[in-house]
């Protein structure tokens, strides 16, 4: 078994380059999240030119949290499934978008952008909601707050373990 | 006859949502704690190890298990002795689910506007009548990751089974890394196109590791479990030992012109729990299944 692979986001391009599928990540630092309705909305927001929001160099991680309880920052917060989003995905990683967290496999045309772009797609564990709450160090509310559980959020994790399951060569981890 | 008010039910539905949100039934822990044991294949064995590691944290904690908090599924079985006292069925058991939501993830809205109804409600109840003086009750949350990879099909009797056995393994294979596998099959054959799918659902509440009584069905499952664990999905969809933890099915005469097939998925946490209100004791709940 290899060892684990720790990174910081924003993510590093160039380290980006060195993952592989299957590797095991830990990762720390800033990534935006939200879901179907929220990428609904930015994409209506862009056609109509007025972009809600930047994401050129971000992460997005696909999840709709729980309320937060006593002493929580957020409440459970595990991967929804990303295929939802594969309509959005290349257009986002073709205007910047470094790196998207979910769970699930992706269709061919993501994977392809995943590797003109250098973009790295990662698999969180789904199911294990309590488990990535307890990652979260900070969150907050950047966009669309009337979505609820899906409005646009920017967090901030430590130690949040994920595995490379498309890499920017094009590797899929769900193919072997 | 027997009275047993609704507001009843539903309080103890209410309390089954708060446990089942963040405890998996202790058949699917051990489940997943044997699938952990015996996976060489070092992805999956991770994944298992921070599934087991979650289930473990949630109920310690008492926090949600996974944040889809699902929709809420309720079957009820009335005793034909009994008489519904109180608000009318659907709205107690709503009114509680609201209640039980508060601190879980409100999922539910109109399939239209796409507006959600900010309490988690209506629950999807199916009530049928039995013979006798109690209510039994079987509740479950429905994540919708893997009720999303469900399907029903209508096959032509010259089909048969060997192609409802097709299917079956082929919605798996196809649903593969999206349901959360190791996944849970639920299967209804025969009866009509929506008799097929409540089956499905219901046969979702059977014990992982428990045998069916019919020995047909018991010997076509164990078949189909096989051919299941080795399309070598794996957890997470990471491939190796695991892809399915058990399959439950459920069968009912069906029309000369077809044989209806419905699967439905469900991940690898089972959220499920059941009670009996025992109408001669007045409704006091007098024993959980």
């Amino acid at each position: 078994m290899q060892d684990v692979v720790r990174l910081n986001l924003p993510f590093d391009k160039q380290e980006l380059k060195k993952l592989r599928v299957g590797d095991r990540v830990l990762l720390t630092g800033e990534m935006l999240v939200f879901r179907d309705a929220g990428h609904k909305r930015l994409y209506e927001s862009i056609q109509a030119g007025r972009q809600a929001f930047e994401y050129a160099g971000e992460t997005i991680y696909f999840m709709g949290p729980c309320p937060a309880r006593e002493g929580e920052v957020l409440g459970s917060a595990g991967p929804t499934t990303s295929c939802r989003m594969d309509k959005y995905t290349p257009f986002m990683l073709d205007h910047g978008l470094a790196a998207q967290i979910g769970k699930g496999k992706r269709s061919q045309d993501c994977i392809d952008a995943f590797a003109r772009n250098g973009g790295v797609y990662f698999a969180a564990i789904g199911g294990a909601g309590a488990i990535y709450s307890k990652c979260i160090e900070s969150a907050k509310v950047i966009c669309f707050e009337d979505l609820g559980t899906e409005a646009v959020r920017r967090i901030r994790v430590k130690d949040f373990p994920a595995v490379v399951a498309i890499d920017t060569l094009g590797g899929n981890i769900y193919n072997e | 006859m027997i009275k047993i008010d609704t507001s009843l039910i539903a309080k103890r539905i209410g309390e089954c949502i708060d446990k089942i949100s963040c405890e998996v039934t202790p058949e699917c822990r051990t489940a997943l704690k044997e699938a952990y044991e015996r996976e060489d294949n070092p992805t999956a064995k991770f994944a298992l190890g921070v599934m087991n590691d979650n289930i473990e944290l949630a109920a310690k904690e008492h926090r949600p298990v996974c944040q889809d908090t699902g929709m809420v599924v309720v079957f009820v079985e009335v005793g034909n002795n009994v008489i519904l006292t109180g608000e009318v069925l659907q709205k107690a058991i709503d009114t509680e689910v609201e209640k039980a939501y508060r601190t879980l993830r409100k999922s539910v809205l109109d399939p239209v506007s796409r507006i959600n109804t900010k309490t988690n409600t209506p629950a999807v109840v199916h009530t049928s009548i039995t013979e006798g003086d109690d209510v039994k009750v079987e509740v479950m949350l429905k994540g919708f990751g893997s009720e999303n990879m469900s399907k029903v099909y209508l096959l032509n009797p010259a089909q048969g089974l060997e192609e409802a056995k097709r299917l079956i393994v082929e919605s798996v294979r196809v649903a593969g890394s999206n349901p959360c596998p190791p996944v849970i099959i639920g299967v209804g054959l025969g009866g009509t196109l929506e008799k097929a799918a409540l089956m499905s659902k219901h046969a979702l509440f059977r014990k992982i590791g428990s045998s069916n009584p019919d020995p047909v069905l018991d010997g076509l499952e164990k078949e189909l479990l096989t051919k299941l664990n080795d399309l070598g999905i794996g957890a997470q969809g990471f491939g190796g030992k695991t892809s399915c933890l058990g399959i439950f099915i459920e069968s009912y005469p069906t029309h000369i012109s077809s044989l209806p097939v419905a699967i439905n998925v469900l991940c690898h946490c089972s959220r499920s729990d059941s009670f009996v209100i025992d109408g001669k004791k007045e409704g006091e709940v007098c024993k959980t299944l």
